[in-house]
């Protein structure tokens, strides 16, 4: 398959809100049964291991007229909860056994609740990820609350989930991290040959396929850019943060390339990335996810920082080990993780002399020449200012 | 030229005055603390946990109440514009801008006093996303050691055994020994338990006046009054003995009150009679609060009960501080305060309200700040519609921000509002004599 091709399928899967490719993995076998996931973390494997599908919910796009879902929320509410809530009134969530809503902001939390109302008929968890990173502490408590989804899904499925099923799910979806992995470390050293706007749409192909599927795409992926070579361009390379729940418009990340920007680092799918190293496959399989989150995962803004220097460091390494050149935060508007998060993180960057701009975007934004502009400005300043 | 026009003096009762000079003396004990060899904390009034505070001999800052302070003493406005120049979102809570923007004003408390920077900051994560990153925001600028006190949410309707034992084992590993270490003082569980008798006399009290609007007429403003009432005991006084005085103080009050049949104290006086019987949902708006006041009391409309009220613990379902289990009965009131109940729970007790106080609809005040607040109020306005019957209305406004108050699209609305539940009462009445 062409790199043209296997994109191709990859944005159709991203275009189709009526989660067709969900509806074709239950319809392949009788009693199949789907969850879906907000952002920004949940252990996918759970899910797995109950021998159901997780699916990413990342609100409705630019393509989504939202006309019920804005009954629901005030002007300064972010667009994903009300878009959200549209695929949802609409029947396109329909497929969808269950639902989950991590601890990511009140929005998200206040959100679970309205769902448990609107939809009685779906399961409904808030998970509650832990904000103490002591495994007797937090630990233990994270490790309840995957027991509980653990116990939930075996009586909606009507299977035991074994601690063997649970670690075959934790060997899947650390292939699918390495996988991921090895996306983002291709990009970082060739972002002329997997630029952004299509591996933006590999990642996301995750959030509806099977987590063993989505990995062979990724590899097909990269062999095929291979395959191809494109044109090297004289483009300042940037991190892009703040991405994290509502994503941008595809056209966003397009202009940002256009402006002459590679993105060469992001957090727009931090699920997928979210645990930085392989999760054990031994012993107690609750323990070692929980192990995993608690100390080796990324640095996001709905988690707490422990201490004062460790802010900005998951940041900084992004911009180190992936050769950046200055930092594009963009966050969704009224985003609170995000915005609040903001100061602190550009007083870091400040601090180390690493160039940055920053706009708001909404999941709808469609007026891109003001970001082309900005963003252009940005990569030009880079070229002629920086260390030259 | 004639003389300027005679300033109308504010009525307040004995309990009011009472109040105020707590909160007054302990600004200054906050501004004094450090040249007195006490060391300052601060935390958020949802999950305070006061009691546990005393115990180290901590002067104690509330930064919200220091932010609706400086709000109703019109300060807020600037220090907003301040913290948005220094490169702080628009979109963000304006308490935390208000508290970035005092300090960045030279520091200065709400009364003029100084304000020095806390020793501490007990980030007690309680309903409310924002306060974490508040506390991060200080940590940055002025280096304070920080404690987190992870209180999971309600997400279920319910606290589990594992929710209590997480917050416990916090408090007895983290929270605790950090505390220690900051003051210097030893822990002393003993004295705890004393702090929390007292904190249960005064919640006790606090629950009869709060529940004293069910009478006609309610003797009290359960949201603009209600404000005043549980200033103490939602901030840096519950488990002082002076808190307890200043409840049954108000106790007698209000009870007075009921034997004479009056109805609220407004700040013009008594109210002029008793039209509408409101409950309110959300936090009111600060810069105008004196101004929102008189839109409801001028029309006759009384607030019997508010959600608010609860913001800082929910006492009037029983719970009360247990000194026999001081640290569980911590870790209870945390997990029960009215932000960190899911949505179901929340809808419940507002219909809750509705019915026992009989009230005529529901008001939301929705607050652009507020987002653990005001994310899907349109779907608490619609399912207690349907559950009541009874009408319900929406503005909307800000906490601290004044460009957020718009008085003549307010006053519009609730002048709607009211003529609404007039009719509708009128119909009912129809339908009763048929």
């Amino acid at each position: 398959m062409s790199v043209r091709e296997l994109v191709k399928r990859c944005e159709a899967l991203f275009d189709d809100l009526e989660l067709g490719a969900v509806k074709q993995w239950k319809a392949a076998q009788p009693g199949r049964k789907a969850i879906g996931y907000l952002p920004i973390y949940v252990p996918r494997e759970i899910v797995h291991a109950a021998g159901m599908l997780p699916v990413g919910i990342f609100g409705g796009g630019d393509q989504l007229e939202v006309i019920q879902g804005d009954a629901y929320y005030q002007s300064y509410i972010c667009r994903i909860p009300r878009s959200t809530l549209e695929l949802g009134l609409t029947g396109r969530l329909d497929c969808l056994d269950g639902m989950l809503f991590p601890s990511i902001c009140d929005v998200i939390r206040n959100l679970s609740g309205m769902w448990q109302i609107m939809f009685k008929d779906k399961y409904v968890k808030y998970f509650d990820l832990p904000q103490n990173y002591d495994d007797s502490t937090g630990g233990t408590f994270y490790i309840h609350e995957m027991s509980a989804l653990r116990s939930d899904l075996e009586k909606l499925s009507n299977k035991k989930i074994t601690d063997e099923d649970l670690r075959n799910s934790i060997a899947v979806y650390n292939d699918n991290r390495r996988a991921v992995r090895e996306l983002y470390a291709y990009r970082a050293q060739k972002p002329w040959q997997a630029p952004t706007s299509e591996m933006y749409l590999v990642l996301r192909a995750g959030c509806v396929l099977p987590p063993e599927e989505h990995t062979a795409l990724i590899r097909k992926y990269l062999v095929s850019c291979e395959e191809q070579q494109r044109p090297q361009r004289d483009n300042a390379r940037v991190v892009l943060t703040g991405s994290f729940c509502e994503q941008p418009p595809l056209g966003l990340i397009k202009s940002i390339e256009i402006a002459g920007c590679y993105v060469v680092d992001d957090d727009f799918q931090l699920c997928q990335s979210m645990l930085l190293e392989e999760v054990p496959t031994t012993g107690d399989p609750l323990e070692a996810l929980s192990k995993a989150f608690l100390h080796r995962s990324a640095q996001t803004s709905s988690k707490y920082d422990e201490k004062k220097e460790d802010k900005g460091k998951h940041l900084l390494r992004q911009v180190k080990t992936r050769g950046a050149e200055g930092v594009i935060f963009a966050a969704a508007s009224f985003c609170d993780p995000a915005l609040l998060e903001r100061p602190m993180l550009l007083e870091i960057l400040a601090k180390h002399k690493i160039p940055y701009t920053a706009f708001k975007y909404a999941e709808n934004t469609g007026q891109m020449a003001p970001i082309r502009e900005q963003t252009g400005t940005f990569a030009d300043s880079i070229k002629l200012w920086s260390a030259a | 030229m004639s003389p300027a026009p005679a300033k109308k003096e504010v009525v307040k009762d004995d309990s009011m005055w009472l109040q105020k000079e707590l909160i007054n003396r302990n600004y200054h004990e906050v501004a004094t603390a450090h040249e007195t060899g006490r060391k300052i904390s601060a935390t958020f009034v949802p999950g305070n946990l006061n009691e546990l505070l005393m115990c180290f001999d901590f002067a104690r800052r509330l930064p919200e109440t220091d932010a609706l302070q400086n709000g109703m003493r019109k300060k807020s406005g600037k220090m907003i514009m301040d913290a948005e120049r220094e490169g702080h979102s628009e979109d963000v809570c304006t308490y935390v801008k208000t508290d970035l923007g005092m300090m960045l004003a030279g520091e200065k408390g709400p009364t003029g006093e100084p304000m020095p920077h806390p020793d501490v900051l007990l980030l007690s994560y309680t309903g409310c996303f924002t306060f974490m990153k508040w506390f991060e925001l200080v940590r940055q600028k002025y280096d304070c050691e920080t404690v987190m006190l992870h209180v999971p949410y309600q997400g279920d309707g319910k606290i589990n055994p594992a929710m209590r034992d997480y917050v416990v084992k916090q408090l007895k590993d983290k929270v605790i020994p950090t505390l220690e270490k900051v003051s210097g003082v030893k822990f002393d569980i003993d004295r705890l338990r004393g702090y929390m008798k007292e904190s249960a006399k005064a919640e006790e009290d606090l629950v009869r006046v709060l529940q004293s609007a069910k009478q006609r007429p309610s003797p009290i403003d359960g949201y603009f009054g209600a404000v005043y009432y549980i200033g103490p005991i939602f901030t840096a006084f519950r488990g002082v003995p002076e808190a307890t005085k200043y409840y049954s103080v108000l106790r007698e009050e209000v009870e007075a009150r009921v034997r004479e049949g009056k109805g609220p104290v407004t700040p013009e006086g008594d109210h002029p009679g008793e039209k509408y019987r409101l409950v309110v949902e959300g936090p009111p708006n600060w810069t105008n609060f004196r101004e929102f006041w008189k839109m409801f009391y001028d029309e006759g409309a009384v607030v019997v009960a508010s959600t608010y009220a609860k913001v800082g613990g929910v006492y009037d379902f029983g719970f009360r501080h247990d000194p026999d289990h001081p640290l569980e009965s911590l870790a209870d009131y945390c997990l029960g305060c009215y932000t960190n109940l899911n949505f179901p729970q929340r809808i419940d007790m507002i219909c809750k309200y509705m019915d026992e106080y009989q009230a005529d609809g529901l008001l939301i005040n929705s607050i652009k700040s507020c987002n653990s607040f005001s994310a899907g109020q349109l779907l608490i306005l619609r399912e207690v519609e349907k559950r009541t019957g009874k009408p319900a209305a929406f503005i909307e406004s800000d906490l601290v921000d004044p460009r957020y108050f718009s008085a003549a699209n307010i006053k519009n609305r609730l002048e709607s509002y009211f003529q609404m539940i007039k009719q509708k009462r009128a119909a009912n009445e129809v339908l009763h004599r048929h």
